[in-house]
């Protein structure tokens, strides 16, 4: 069933819901293409087994001197003595196997290496609600931050934009293609698109000094409510048409991306820090009935942890970033561990072109604050922080994120326990195919650092 | 769990803030000198300092004992760049005697004047092994941005231990930003600068003037450009590495530590044979700025083989009143990239105190300041932390203000 989603029903289901999107959109017949579809298609691959390796699953299990199979892109099976006929085989004694690390909330393209004023694309800081644009449209494929983020285990990355408005945009999950010149190349098929919201600070700080609304915690919850009241307005005529009611209302980029959300089209991902504005935030989705899917930093998380479960909302956070404005003043190194030990879903994220590399850690930390505290977490449960809650806040979970048989092979091979400050991904793999490997120099450095002495330096 | 949790903290706030004798017994300890590390080895701490380190030594009558178990027992960790105590938040408006605006005052901005000890970071900082800091404030129109202190990480009043400790100069990107925008104008403008601050009072009572300093700052200068004190220099790449190493050769008496150098692997030699020692980030790894475009983890490790002094710590632009903490983390991605780890250990405590020419802390040996933390495993793993932390012989307080929301909102804790 699963091995069935892709390709063929994988591109099915992105028409449809392109399509979807479409038909709540804009009713004329006649549509051209659907517009940015992804053109990913897994690099060629081998069959490959991986012996005796330590393995998380996950799902929060892990296996000893276990078996990990991969053929035509895809997980076929884990366990012990398994064979392949014709596989490349890899012996992984000594070493530990994860699904690959995906990234809830990166800005790698939108906010590219080198940072200059040419390279700042990420806010669209010219109104608090640019639903209309898209991350993906500022995406630069040569930002070397995907390479540098591939070798930290990273398989999959939703890329945001920043947090400056109240509605920043849509965000688009990605895979790091290394080499790729096209964001379509880089789009995960299937994936859909999130809405960027914003609580807090941030919008108000940017529109407030400029005399505008936003300026205040009040005006940012009136911004989100106007909004949506307009798009549930907009959503409905366009449902009315449809039924033969009336005209639709003139096409609108704004409008069809709040529509979206409501319904359900489009995933919702709130910047959000305080445990009170997370609670508002929820306020406002019932209030206009759609669900966010998580909320992102969420540095109090730990104060609502009920609220979360029973709202089914994740929560993507750092393990210890705190203090840098009131908003993070109440961070604790235990935010993640608490939020998983009260049955929420947790997920670590990194915000940062330097924390992607090495998220494996964050989750390190939080494992090891949390059973100081006295939460019994075992490593593999805290590798669903990094593998398989993201991916469902991605509502990607049915493709990527465990290694259950049927899912894409997004796989990492680790030098020791990833749940270390030592250990470093000596392979990754996506969709069953070698994406890097350490050490080896056949993936070029993006066209950006061709010719630099860094990579004169790698080639010595 | 909450009677524990409370007995715990009455034992906290019970610790004497008077220097005792404690023998810490049996652990494995990271002597950072010539003692190297001493499996199953105790240490002696009377009045403050180190007394005694080595095996089997006997408790001196009326001495606390405490057990270490074979876990680790090392030097306090020194952060060699951070804002520690000189914000409670560092955004949000909300006061931060890091950030200096206006040329009002350059290089005679004094750190050491705003440090506050009562910072809520601070215990968040000691709690995890970091016992010294160096920190220094940032100014953003003038090339200097001023005299740097180091700190303890007591939260006692006397925590600033050395002020006015190193000049923090502007010689890379952000310097020529502040200099019309090119590196052409900004070594001109240092050299101007420095016979300013030589010709101080002179040229000043004259009524002549700075030629770019006023006379506040040219005051403030002259000991550094008299080679009595360190400049700490903020560049990046191997081109102005290689200008300031051929301006140190031209003027041999003047003292530099770089800071940042991600390009420093290039010119790792050079280096090395200049004497200028670098504070480096091991997690720089992006071309993020035209300035370190060939960054790479490895740079320590190959700075290290070249010979280079170094100590690690976040880079000029990661530097924050937060996260000193994570000195620690730095060094062990260091070894995970090739550098070996009682090297990386040495570069976030005997490194930054060597550099900053502090001569009794650093090591686990006879007369050092007893800054000592025992751990719950490798110091450099990101899972460890310590179990107790003492400065200058004084067992600190585990307890942070992170900790007690951690207790207030612990799962385990709430009342079914």
């Amino acid at each position: 069933m699963r091995l069935n989603l892709r390709p063929a029903i994988a591109i099915v289901a992105l028409l449809s819901l392109a399509a979807c999107a479409t038909t709540s959109a804009d009713n004329t017949a006649d549509e051209g293409p659907v517009p940015f579809a992804s053109t990913y298609t897994p690099r060629p691959s081998t069959p490959t087994l991986i012996r005796n390796a330590t393995v998380f699953d996950g799902n929060g299990a892990e296996l000893s001197n276990a078996d990990v199979l991969m053929r035509d892109g895809h997980i076929v099976a884990v366990g012990q003595n398994l064979s392949a006929e014709g596989a490349t085989v890899i012996d992984g004694t000594g070493k530990f196997v994860t699904p690959g690390i995906i990234d809830a909330h990166s800005h790698l393209g939108v906010y590219p290496s080198p940072s200059i004023d040419a390279t700042s694309d990420g806010n669209e800081l010219t109104s608090p609600n640019t639903a209309e644009v898209w991350a993906e449209h500022s995406v630069w494929p040569q930002d070397p931050g995907f390479l540098r983020a591939v070798a930290g285990g990273i398989t999959t990355l939703h890329v945001l934009p920043g947090s400056g408005n109240l509605f920043g945009g849509r965000g688009v999950t990605l895979r790091p293609v290394l080499g790729a010149t096209t964001v379509q190349e880089m789009k995960f098929p299937g994936a859909p698109q999130s809405l960027k919201m914003a609580c807090g600070e941030n919008p108000a700080r940017v529109y407030g000094s400029r005399n505008s609304s936003p300026a205040t915690g009040m005006g940012d919850v009136a911004g989100y409510r106007q909004a949506f009241a307009n798009a549930a307005r907009y959503a409905a005529r366009m449902e009315a048409a449809e039924n033969g009611q009336g005209e639709p209302p003139d096409r609108d980029l704004e409008m069809e991306t709040l529509a979206g959300v409501i319904n359900g089209d489009i995933i919702l991902q709130w910047h959000c820090y305080r445990a009170d504005e997370m609670a508002n935030a929820i306020q406002v989705a019932h209030e206009f009935h759609f669900q966010i899917a998580a909320f992102h930093h969420a540095v109090e998380a730990y104060k609502i942890t009920d609220m979360l479960r029973e709202e089914n909302i994740c929560a993507a956070m750092w393990a210890d970033w705190w203090g840098f404005k009131l908003e993070a003043y109440d961070g604790i190194r235990e935010n993640i561990a608490f939020v998983d030990a009260s049955g929420g879903c947790a997920i670590v994220h990194s915000d940062s072109e330097v924390g992607i590399q090495r998220l494996n850690q964050e989750a390190a930390k939080a494992m090891a604050d949390g059973r100081r505290a006295g939460i019994e977490i075992t490593r593999a449960q805290a590798w669903t922080w990094l593998s398989r809650n993201p991916a469902r806040a991605l509502r990607i979970d049915q493709e990527t994120g465990t290694l259950e048989p049927g899912r894409r092979a997004d796989v990492v091979i680790w030098s020791a326990d990833p749940l270390s400050s030592y250990a470093v991904a000596e392979r990754v793999f996506i969709d069953g195919a070698v994406m890097y490997e350490r050490g080896a120099q056949r993936d070029p450095p993006s066209d950006f650092e061709l010719g630099q002495t860094y990579s004169r330096g790698r080639a010595q | 769990m909450r009677t524990l949790a409370a007995l715990l903290l009455a034992a906290a706030i019970a610790t004497p803030a008077a220097a005792e004798t404690i023998l810490i017994n049996n652990g494995r300890v990271v002597t950072n000198g010539a003692g190297g590390v001493i499996e199953n080895g105790d240490v002696l701490i009377v009045d403050g300092r180190i007394a005694m380190v080595g095996a089997n030594i006997a408790a001196p009558r009326g001495a606390r004992v405490i057990e270490a178990n074979g876990n680790y027992v090392t030097p306090g960790a020194f952060a060699a760049m951070s804002e520690v105590g000189l914000s409670e938040i560092s955004g949000s408006g909300a006061p931060n005697d890091a950030d200096i605006e206006g040329e009002l005052i350059s290089a005679a901005a004094d750190a050491g004047q705003a440090f506050n000890p009562n910072v809520t970071a601070i215990p968040v900082t000691r709690i995890e092994g970091v016992t010294r800091a160096a920190i220094a404030p940032s100014a953003s129109s003038t090339i200097f941005d001023g005299r740097g202190a180091l700190v303890s990480m007591s939260g006692e009043a006397d925590s600033v231990f050395r002020t006015r400790a190193f000049m923090v100069v502007e010689l890379g990107e952000s310097g020529a930003n502040r200099t019309g925008g090119s590196r052409a104008a900004l070594w001109p403008a240092f050299e101007a600068a420095l016979r300013d601050a030589r010709e101080y009072p002179a040229r000043y009572r004259s009524g002549q003037g700075g030629a770019v300093l006023n006379e506040i700052d040219a005051q403030a200068l002259q000991p550094f450009a008299r080679g009595q004190g360190v400049f700490l220099v903020h560049l990046e790449s191997a081109a102005d590495i290689r200008r300031l190493i051929r301006f140190k050769r031209a003027n041999p008496s003047l003292r530099f530590v770089v800071h940042g150098g991600a390009e420093a692997w290039q010119v790792a030699d050079e280096l090395a044979s200049s004497g200028i020692p670098v504070i480096l980030d091991p997690l720089v790894n992006l071309p993020d700025h035209f300035e370190r475009l060939s960054a790479r983890l490895d740079n320590a490790a190959l700075l290290n083989r070249a010979g280079v002094r170094f100590a690690i710590a976040p880079g000029p632009g990661s530097v924050d009143a937060h996260q000193a903490r994570l000195v620690l983390q730095l060094a062990g991605n260091a070894v995970a990239n090739g550098l070996p780890w009682d090297v990386a250990f040495a570069a976030v405590s005997r490194g930054p105190a060597e550099i900053f020419g502090v001569s009794n802390l650093g090591r686990l040996e006879r007369n050092y300041l007893a800054d000592v933390v025992i751990w719950d495993g490798d110091p450099l793993q990101v899972t460890s932390a310590p179990t107790a932390v003492f400065i200058e012989g004084v067992e600190q307080s585990l307890t942070s203000r992170q900790t007690q929301l951690r207790d207030r909102y612990n799962p385990r804790n709430r009342r079914r």
